[in-house]
């Protein structure tokens, strides 16, 4: 199984959960994605497949080794291409998963049916060059007092060190960087127009190009969690107690 | 800016059709369904529409005066809480947001009552 899709972000809006409560949800077109190579041990040194989008790309628009690559096993130009692990189930070992996927299979959104939660990658909405207020979320000035707002004040000691300190936080360009969101809750699947639903933001513009996946790190259902289905064996045992005794 | 084909299609299915139409200044009658553990009960809550937004998102404010205290609940229009809205009475109002109701008391927060044409399906239940 392919632990990631490809896919693009096309906005965000409302649904309501089984309460009935309104929840921020991006929506996602999730593939349809192609596998155009495949990665082993043996020939690169490590195993993985290489994935790309399927979109309408003009093929006049692509690099020609670009081209050659794709025309290699007769695929269509595709312009967002990246690699993902292969996970494997149980005893399989890496090799073997790899070795069950072909080049040109489809990968869907039907990867994601049975995790709750996704991690998302995009490349996030540049700022230019932004002040420090707007880039460390610096207090800022004095709004009154002779006021000086967005200013970061003193950047250190005069005659020692003489010097800034590296790393100083200061104004400079901020965004347009490849930024991931873990453990967004998925709330819903279209398979048939290829939507995955996450709940929360995701980096980026509309349009944008993001990287969907398997949450790598899922957060563990505690018990006795609203929702959670594991029961506290404790509380249960005193609930029946107290049942039996009514 | 267009809306996505996409959002447009998501946004059409989660679209409550069932609401009759209202105006700001109605006096109206939301059904609340509640969730008491396991039960499911009705409550009602009655007071002036003061706010409406329309669309996907769209939220309506309702404000009623409850032992001397005002009260405004913010409901989606497409909220799955509200089992039906009545429509009580229709009153003149000379513009969108009635905010200014906040600032009154008693016989100044009144409003005129008047007569607008209903269909008979102005009472809808889900």
């Amino acid at each position: 199984m392919i632990s990631g899709i490809l896919g693009k972000k096309i906005g965000m809006t409302q649904l309501y959960d089984e309460r009935g409560d309104v929840r921020p949800v991006t929506v996602l077109q999730a593939g349809p994605c192609i596998v155009t190579q495949k990665k082993t041990a043996g020939k690169e040194g490590y195993d993985s497949v290489q994935v790309g989008l399927v979109e309408f790309v003009k093929a006049k628009n692509m690099p020609k080794p670009m081209l050659g690559h794709f025309g290699k096993n007769n695929l269509p130009p595709m312009k967002f291409v990246k690699e993902f692990e292969v996970q494997t189930d149980g005893e399989q070992k890496p090799e073997e998963a790899v070795e069950g996927v072909k080049v040109g299979d489809k990968v869907l959104v039907d990867i994601f049916n049975d995790s709750k939660f996704v991690d998302v990658s995009g490349i996030s909405k540049g700022r230019g060059f932004a002040g420090v207020v707007k880039r460390h979320k610096f207090g800022g000035g004095p709004k009154a007092h002779g006021h000086m707002f967005q200013v970061q004040g003193s950047i250190g000691s005069s005659s020692f060190p003489s010097r800034v300190f590296k790393g100083l936080r200061m104004p400079g360009h901020m965004g347009a960087e490849k930024v991931t969101v873990r453990n967004l809750k998925i709330r819903g699947i279209d398979l048939e127009e290829n939507l995955l639903l996450v709940e929360g933001a995701v980096p980026g513009h509309r349009n944008a190009y993001v990287v969907i996946n398997k949450a790598k790190n899922p957060p563990r259902e505690r018990r006795g969690f609203a929702g959670s289905t594991t029961l506290d064996p404790l509380k249960a045992a005193k609930k029946a107690a107290a049942g039996k005794k009514k | 800016m267009s809306i996505h084909p996409v959002m447009a299609k998501l946004a059409a299915k989660i679209n409550r059709t069932d609401l009759p139409p209202m105006q700001t200044g109605d006096t109206v009658r939301i059904h609340v369904k509640i969730k008491e553990g396991d039960k499911e009960r009705v409550q009602a809550f009655e007071g002036t529409l003061i706010k409406q937004r329309h669309g996907a998102q769209g939220t309506f404010t309702v404000r009623k005066v409850s032992f001397g205290q005002g009260v405004e609940r913010i409901f989606p229009y497409n909220c799955k809480v509200i089992d039906k809205i009545e429509v009580v009475r229709s009153n003149q109002v000379r513009r969108a947001r009635l905010f200014y109701l906040r600032g009154l008391k008693g016989k100044a927060a009144r409003l005129r009552e008047v007569d607008v044409p209903r269909p008979e399906a102005a009472v809808t239940a889900r």
